[in-house]
């Protein structure tokens, strides 16, 4: 099977981790080989969380530089750091809320322009798709549900051998019974919100 | 019921490594489990301590990594089968207890996990601790896969009964925190009761007793040896007369190199999963029947070596490389590209196209390092201490925690580091070796792991220094474990005593002890000026639970803060705290609301106190 290489940066607290678990259970039963990794040093400390699914017939379970297919960015500013992540067929999925970091309330460091830091990646990849995940988030009903958004995005993308239909199944049994409506709701308006 | 038990053999589950670890030590049978939390080892005790609540495993979150080997070492000297898991640095700690239960050896399987940390993610070195089992002389098993550390488990403690010497086990960090599809294999009813029998000869290591268990050491070193050159967890694959030997994740890594270079009938590999003693007639044999030969592997050249060594011995000259400046580093961790860079480059094949994207646009982005939580009872201790300290030169050795963070700026509290528990020695040394004043941090949770003897030092010896003790309740870095300090009856769960840190400080006679509650910032930094200025050794120990972890066990939050109108945009609060619940609104300093706990630090060094709790609706 071809394989396909796909990382997900975010802050920590958002989410990144349960939807990498969602891509991976949804592939565990669709029978389609999966391995993932991530570096979650001190992510609740306010650190960035790396994660990386290696879809089909690969060992590694880490991606090197220049190597992903897909990259979702969970935060734009984390979107373009993970740059180096990409080769020039990639395609970028990002959420366009900014959560600048602390060091910019220090002054030590400006946060990007958003025009210009999507100019930046889109004139480097394939493809890429910028949305306002958390305000499609709080529409479905919970802010929490940025991760599903994107998730949504993402599949509606169409370059991973998933389909939506695993991954939402995955999410009606695998997140948290109280959340399942929600979390679907913010998929499907992360699907909705992407066109051809 | 805890998904580890699920009891499915041949079932598919998704699984972290570290679950994967756990799942095989129960489907050994473990018995008897001790830890001291460590990072990326962590997750196995949290899993085994959950599952050691509905079964019959023991499982001990110890005091330091030196008691939790010291307490799997006796279950399994009564026969049970036992295991023990740390970081890298923590087998450091449990060394001493390791060199010699070598000797000893065990009746019942004893595993010890070592979880390395190349690329140093959460750690302060990158040492390989495959040198441990030369050291010792002790069996080593590496897994290269998620399934396969499942897979390794029941086998290590198999090997370690039938030679009767503990066996380590040793991970790094993209094997524990690697995700895969696990298959589940049968999970058996452990035996959980021991007995020891008394055998002083084998058991009292006396130096003329252990000079016979020396021997006793060495053979078991030849019978090690003969399974490892018949170990299924050494193999070849592949043929052709290019060679690579590799272990750990490395192997992947090899795997996906020569498929993506098409080398799948030039390329032979050698992956070794039992690494000590090494297969030394089986990389002998390997090695001559290539023309040349690549060794692959994380952290130091201990196959390179031992490679070469094997094929000196035999009088063979195939060039064997691994480590050096045009190949592999000894440094950080490996990735795909790397390797078959690599590989490109040993076999004098052309080096694959680079295939990154041009970043020479992007301009410098801001960093995100970590940064202590909003509220975080840390920032409201460091920023009273420098109060109190304003005027007085000081140095301030820190330790491993969370609050190591309250070295950067700014706060910039923390100025030598070296290893758990070395806070309190070093600042004995400093205040031998200099005329400043010192000025010492130590979370409780190190405190009781490594912090005691070196206060017991500081008073025997009279040094003039001040220790901090930032008690919050938890360990809390490596996710909320408890330790001795901890009210585990006020949680819920019963059998279990408590040890007041208070109480052991003044039991060692320190000269002056002070409690303060950090949020209350004028009174803390008058108790610490206090303790600053006794002649001595003084303790401070500094009392408020963990925010993250009070939030964890859905304590009442207070009301969150919000900056009033009266600011006048100094900005002291950003400037001398930085929490991160603070942004910046254009130029005006705002709080987030959800972020902020409520802690009022803030609002109290406020000079123009425009920082005010949010009204209610
Ligand atoms: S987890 Fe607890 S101790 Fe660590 S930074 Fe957060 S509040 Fe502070």
């Amino acid at each position: 099977m071809e394989t396909k290489r796909l990382i997900i940066v975010a802050v920590g607290g958002q989410g990144n981790l349960l939807a990498s678990k969602v891509l991976g259970e949804a592939a565990l039963a669709a029978g389609v080989p999966v391995r993932m990794s991530e570096i979650h040093g001190m992510a609740q400390r306010g650190g960035v969380v790396e994660s990386a699914l290696v879809f089909g017939d690969a060992h590694s379970t880490i991606i090197s530089d220049g190597e992903a297919d897909l990259v979702v960015g969970f935060e734009p500013l984390e979107t373009l750091r993970a740059l180096n992540k990409c080769h020039a067929r990639t395609v970028v999925v990002t959420n366009l809320t900014p959560l600048p970091p602390f060091t910019v309330a220090i002054g030590r460091g400006v946060y990007p322009d958003l025009e210009h830091l999507q100019n930046l990646i889109r004139s480097r990849v394939a493809r890429l798709v910028a949305l306002d995940a958390a305000a499609l988030a709080k529409a479905a009903g919970s802010i929490l549900s940025v991760n599903m958004v994107l998730l949504g995005a993402l599949l509606r993308v169409g370059n991973l051998p998933l389909d939506a239909d695993a991954v939402r199944e995955t999410i009606r049994t695998r997140t948290k019974a109280e959340f399942a409506a929600v979390n679907l709701a913010a998929f499907e308006s992360g699907f909705a919100h992407v066109r051809d | 019921m805890h998904r580890l038990l699920t009891d499915a053999p041949g079932q598919q589950m998704l699984m972290l490594g570290n679950e994967a670890i756990a799942r095989g030590a129960l489907e050994a049978g473990v018995a008897v489990a001790s830890t001291y939390p460590g990072t990326p080892s962590s997750e196995i005790s949290l899993h085994l301590f959950q599952i050691s609540r509905r079964t019959d495993l023991t499982f001990e979150y110890a005091t330091n990594e030196k008691v939790a080997l010291e307490v799997a070492a006796a279950a399994a000297n009564a026969g049970l089968r036992s295991l023990s898991i740390m970081k890298h640095v923590g087998l450091n700690v449990a060394a001493d207890a390791l060199m010699t239960l070598a000797y000893v050896g065990v009746r019942g399987g004893m595993v010890i996990l070592t979880a390395d940390d190349p690329f140093m993610f959460s750690s302060q070195n990158e040492q390989d601790n495959r040198y441990y089992a030369k050291l010792s002389g002790l069996p080593m098993i590496e897994p290269s896969s998620v399934d396969e550390a499942r897979a390794m488990m029941a086998a290590a403690f198999d090997l370690s009964e039938q030679l009767g010497e503990p066996v380590l086990f040793r991970t790094t960090t993209r094997i524990n925190h690697s995700t895969a599809p696990v298959r589940l294999g049968p999970l058996p009813e452990p035996r959980t009761r021991g007995d020891f029998i008394k055998e002083p000869l084998r058991c009292v290591t006396v130096p003329a007793v252990s000079r016979r268990l020396h021997v006793r050491l060495l053979e078991n070193w030849e019978k090690a040896a003969a399974l490892s050159e018949a170990s299924a967890f050494n193999r070849v694959t592949g043929s052709g007369t290019w060679g690579v030997i590799c272990s750990g994740v490395s192997h992947g890594y090899v795997l996906d190199a020569v498929a993506d270079l098409h080398l799948t009938d030039r390329v032979r590999i050698l992956r070794i999963g039992f690494s000590h003693p090494l297969p030394e007639r089986m990389i002998t044999d390997f090695v001559a029947g290539c023309e040349r030969v690549l060794v692959v592997e994380e952290g130091e050249p201990y196959l390179e070596e031992a490679a070469r060594a094997a094929a000196q011995a035999s009088g063979i000259t195939v060039p064997i490389r691994g480590k050096g400046a045009d190949l592999f580093s000894r440094l950080y961790e490996f990735d795909p590209a790397l390797v078959r860079r690599c590989l490109a480059v040993y076999f004098g094949l052309e080096a694959p196209a680079v295939s990154t994207v041009d970043r020479s646009e992007v301009p410098d982005l801001p960093q995100r390092p970590p940064n202590l939580c909003a509220g975080c009872s840390h920032r409201a201790t460091f920023y009273a201490v420098k109060k109190a300290a304003e005027g007085v030169e000081t140095i301030c050795p820190t330790d491993i925690g969370c609050y190591t963070l309250g070295f950067l700026p700014p706060l910039s509290m923390g100025d030598f580091l070296i290893c758990m528990g070395s806070s309190v020695g070093t600042a004995c040394g400093f205040a031998a070796a200099t005329d400043k004043k010192v000025i010492a941090f130590i979370g409780d949770s190190t405190f009781f792991h490594s912090g005691i003897p070196g206060l017991v030092n500081a008073v025997f010896n009279q040094h003039d220094i001040t220790l901090v003790i930032l008690d919050n309740g938890t360990t809390a870095m490596t996710g909320h474990q408890p330790h001795p300090g901890v009210d585990m009856a006020a949680l819920g769960i019963q059998g279990f005593g408590r040890v007041s840190i208070e109480a052991v400080v003044r039991a060692l006679g320190v000269g002056h002890v002070t409690v303060v509650r950090p949020y209350r910032v004028e009174k803390s930094v008058a108790a610490i000026r206090e303790a600053i200025a006794f002649k001595g050794v003084s303790v401070v120990i500094s009392q408020e639970v963990c925010t993250l972890y009070a939030r964890s066990l859905k304590r009442p939050r207070a009301k969150a803060f919000r900056v009033g109108d009266k600011c006048r945009n100094h900005r002291d609060c950003i400037q001398q705290l930085g929490c991160p619940a603070f942004y910046l609104d254009g130029q005006q300093v705002r709080i987030d609301a959800d972020l902020c706990t409520g802690c009022s630090v803030c609002a109290q060094i406020c000079p123009e106190h425009a920082i005010v709790p949010v009204r209610e609706g």
